[in-house]
């Protein structure tokens, strides 16, 4: 590819992209990102690959691997075009069919079709509930693209946008466009992203950079990852358009080093962009220059705070700083640093070219667009959902994840990640909303959405995230460092059984020290886990530490397990997998768990068959029900 | 000078001998050795005019720094919060018995690490154990005594 030197040569080269395309011919987007692959997904490709060929089908089915598609609840996922069927679940075994049945007769697999809890099955992809309720604006691309191939990415309108900024917009109309959009940071706070522009244009210096935060470190989301797995010339594109509003000519990328799939196309997008001059000097003959380099981050959660991922990105330890001063004045090498996360600048282009008013007309009022959502947990269909803003909790949980799994009780749902909260059943009317969130206590954060059941313990869930917390800590400031350790402690204490009367007011009076005190975001949110917890499942906490009783059955010192002499069979399936020996009983007479002997290691209850149910976990006063015989 | 410390030099070099490149160059370090030797941290100090007190600082902080030899089998266990909920934690027990290692642990013939990630993003499959890139969803003891057979 040569270097484009103008905005009408890459309007050519699209022209050339689409016209060597025929949007008729079939085209199978199979799914081929972190998820999927877990699924072996690349062993289907590369039999779809071998069997296209062997049938001669070369010039009739175009395969283009994807980055993830979202419903990796259901994965390898492939949808076939025009027609846009959807297959689920498929297996190296399956590709036969696809081959012969659907590519060379048109007919449709129905075993790889989904079906609905009602057992309905539905054949095209969007009118599955899972897609149907979404508003895939930033996401939905993803299906679309090959992510190593940025002529896929040329071919959808990319880089439009940019081109659009470069030749007839001024850097005060784009950041203006920014700001009337009212987009707001997805990485968590919610802050504004053309005010954060703004101060940093308006901060004195001529060197100045521009960052994508891509540490994603919320230990239950991953979009950020599947946007750079799956279309990173999107936030490529973002980031040279704000680049170009604030007036900067080189931008960094922070990204995690534990996501190297994604780290692979952010390298070679940056690679096919150098190459057709999108990066580099005088860029599409507008005199814009830009360079970009990949930062990898070498695992710290602290690090993905604004003032420590600069200095890590200066090669130092990333810890955070005092922020009287603002990294938009002050930030890597002490010049004026916009960061903005990846789902921020990837709305970026979508804003440019479809428009403030097309933005603004999704969401609500103080929140606008789309948000993607990683929901997972107790749910039917967990996977990677983007909804409009204002969307309620409820309709997100239930008509896209399809409620909860095995006929369950919902209990809470948790957003925000270590530094969100818990939000119960009666609050579920709730919109997803940057500031109804945080009036409940929780917050939007980056966008995890854990979904739990009847079977999951609060206090156990608060301990969780302390737990995490306590060990991404920097340790720099003493109220997130010993905050943090002591309310972890109090937790420990109750989950073992030895909860003291007046544990539960010291843990708020600890939490509103660590909130207040604390340097940086990390210790200012980490109480939230524990104050909302408390707030909607106090009775869970009281019991815990009054009657050393855990309803949910989860904390490990305060049950026991037993088998129902009423509903065991005899069958030996625990016995046989208990580790430690702890199970015994003649074969088809009740078995006995041996109390002393079990170490609670759960695998006597997970391998009971469902239609005994036999192993019951008792916590405090709880006694096996009277047999009936 | 060894073998290795000209593989290490190659990496700097990469880099230019960037002393802001600190991350990246222990990074792949790390990546090529599975550890960082004190051999080559002193080196890697010298060559980029670094304190050697810096080094110390910069690989206690970040996780994936390792001062120790890793196993040769990688195994991870994921913590994420989906996999919490679903049961992270007896897993764990679980795994850390079948492998006679706690987390961050490795075994002292070198054959198997013990790691806890946080959400591989396949949370459907949740609670995951990977061993050398190999995913399983919620695998009980015997299956597990089954895998530390498997890996040689």
């Amino acid at each position: 590819m040569s270097k484009l030197t103008s905005v009408s040569a890459l309007d050519e080269l699209r022209k050339d992209i689409l016209s060597r395309r025929d949007p008729k011919k079939t085209k199978l987007s199979v799914c081929s990102g972190t998820g999927c692959r877990a699924y072996d997904s690349e062993k289907v490709i590369d039999s779809l690959k071998s069997g296209i060929k062997q049938h001669g089908l070369d010039d009739k089915v175009d395969l283009v691997t994807t980055g993830c598609h979202g419903f990796c609840e259901l994965g390898p996922v492939m949808v076939i075009y025009p027609d846009g069927i959807g297959y689920f679940k498929i297996k190296p075994d399956d590709v036969d069919d696809i081959i012969t049945e659907t590519l060379s007769q048109g007919k449709v697999v129905d075993r790889l079709l989904y079906v609905d809890p009602e057992g309905n099955v539905i054949t095209k992809e969007h009118d599955i509930p899972f897609y149907k309720y979404q508003n895939r604006a930033v996401f939905g691309s993803n299906q679309s693209i090959d992510p190593k191939n940025i002529e896929d990415y040329l071919a959808i309108d990319g880089y439009q946008a940019l081109a659009t900024c470069l030749s007839s917009l001024s850097p005060e109309e784009v950041l203006e466009t920014v700001k009337k959009a009212n987009l707001r940071g997805r990485g968590g706070g919610g802050f504004p992203a053309g005010q954060k522009w703004e101060a940093t244009r308006n901060a004195p210096g001529d060197v100045k950079y521009v960052i994508v935060n891509a540490d994603e470190g919320d230990p239950g989301a991953y979009m950020d990852r599947s946007i750079l797995e799956g279309n990173p010339h999107s936030v490529l594109e973002g980031l040279l358009i704000g680049a170009y509003a604030i007036g900067c000519q080189k931008g960094f990328i922070y990204i995690r080093q534990e996501y190297p799939l994604a780290v692979e196309h952010l390298d070679r997008a940056i690679e096919q962009m150098r190459e057709l001059g999108l990066l580099g000097e005088n860029i599409l003959g507008t005199g814009f220059n830009f360079e970009i380099s990949v930062h990898r981050g070498a695992g710290a959660f602290v690090s993905g705070e604004s003032s420590a991922l600069m200095s890590s990105i200066e090669g130092k330890v990333g810890e955070p700083r005092p922020k009287y001063i603002r990294t938009s004045i002050s930030g890597v090498h002490g010049r004026p640093s916009d960061l903005n996360n990846v789902e921020t600048w990837a709305n970026v282009p979508l804003i440019i070219n479809k428009g403030v008013d097309w933005f603004t007309s999704i969401g609500t009022e103080g929140s606008k667009g789309t948000k993607i959502f990683s929901l997972v947990g107790k749910v039917n269909n967990t996977g990677l959902v983007e909804v409009p803003m204002g969307m309620k909790l409820h309709d997100i949980i239930f008509k896209i994840g399809g409620g909860l799994r095995d006929g369950k009780k919902f209990k809470a749902v948790q957003t925000g990640g270590p530094s969100g909260g818990v939000i119960p059943e009666d609050m579920l009317d709730l919109p997803v909303d940057f500031d109804a969130l945080n009036k409940v206590g929780s917050m939007m954060g980056s966008g995890g959405m854990i979904v739990m059941d009847e079977d999951t313990c609060m206090v156990d869930v608060a301990k969780y995230f302390l737990e995490f917390l306590a060990d991404e800590s920097c340790g720099k400031c003493v109220p997130c460092r010993e905050g943090i350790t002591q309310m972890l402690h109090i937790l420990k204490m109750i989950c073992a059984g030895e909860g003291q009367p007046g544990d539960l007011e010291l843990l708020e009076e600890i939490a509103a020290m660590t909130k207040a005190c604390s340097l940086c975001a990390l210790g200012q949110s980490a109480p939230n886990p524990v104050l909302s917890s408390l707030k909607y499942f106090h009775a869970e906490y009281e019991a815990h530490v009054n009657d050393k009783c855990c309803p949910a059955h989860v904390c490990k010192e305060l049950i026991t397990y037993h088998i129902d002499p009423a509903k065991c069979k005899g069958c030996g399936k625990c016995l046989r997998n208990c580790a430690v020996g702890a199970i015994s009983g003649t074969k088809k007479e009740p078995h006995v768990i041996d109390l002393d002997k079990c170490t609670k290691c759960d695998t006597c209850f997970m391998v009971c068959p469902p239609k005994f149910s036999a192993v019951t976990k008792l916590s405090g006063n709880e006694t096996l029900p009277v047999s009936e015989s | 000078m060894s073998y290795s410390l000209a593989k290490v030099d190659r990496i700097i070099d990469h880099y230019g001998a960037d002393a802001e490149a600190l991350i990246q160059i222990l990074l792949d370090i790390q990546h090529e050795f599975r550890w960082l030797s004190r051999e080559t941290l002193l080196h890697t100090a010298d060559r980029l005019g670094l304190p050697m007190n810096q080094l110390y600082n910069v690989t206690t902080f970040y996780k994936h720094f390792s001062l120790v030899p890793q196993g040769r089998h990688a195994v991870s266990v994921c913590v994420g919060t989906a996999c919490h909920v679903r049961g992270a934690t007896r897993l764990l027990d679980r795994v850390a018995q079948g492998f006679k290692l706690s987390p961050d642990e490795t075994s002292a013939d070198e054959k198997f690490s013990l790691k806890t990630v946080s959400c591989l993003g396949c949370c459907a499959l949740g609670p995951v154990m990977v061993v050398d890139g190999k995913y399983m969803s919620n695998p009980t003891s015997n299956e597990i005594a089954e895998i530390v057979e498997e890996c040689e």
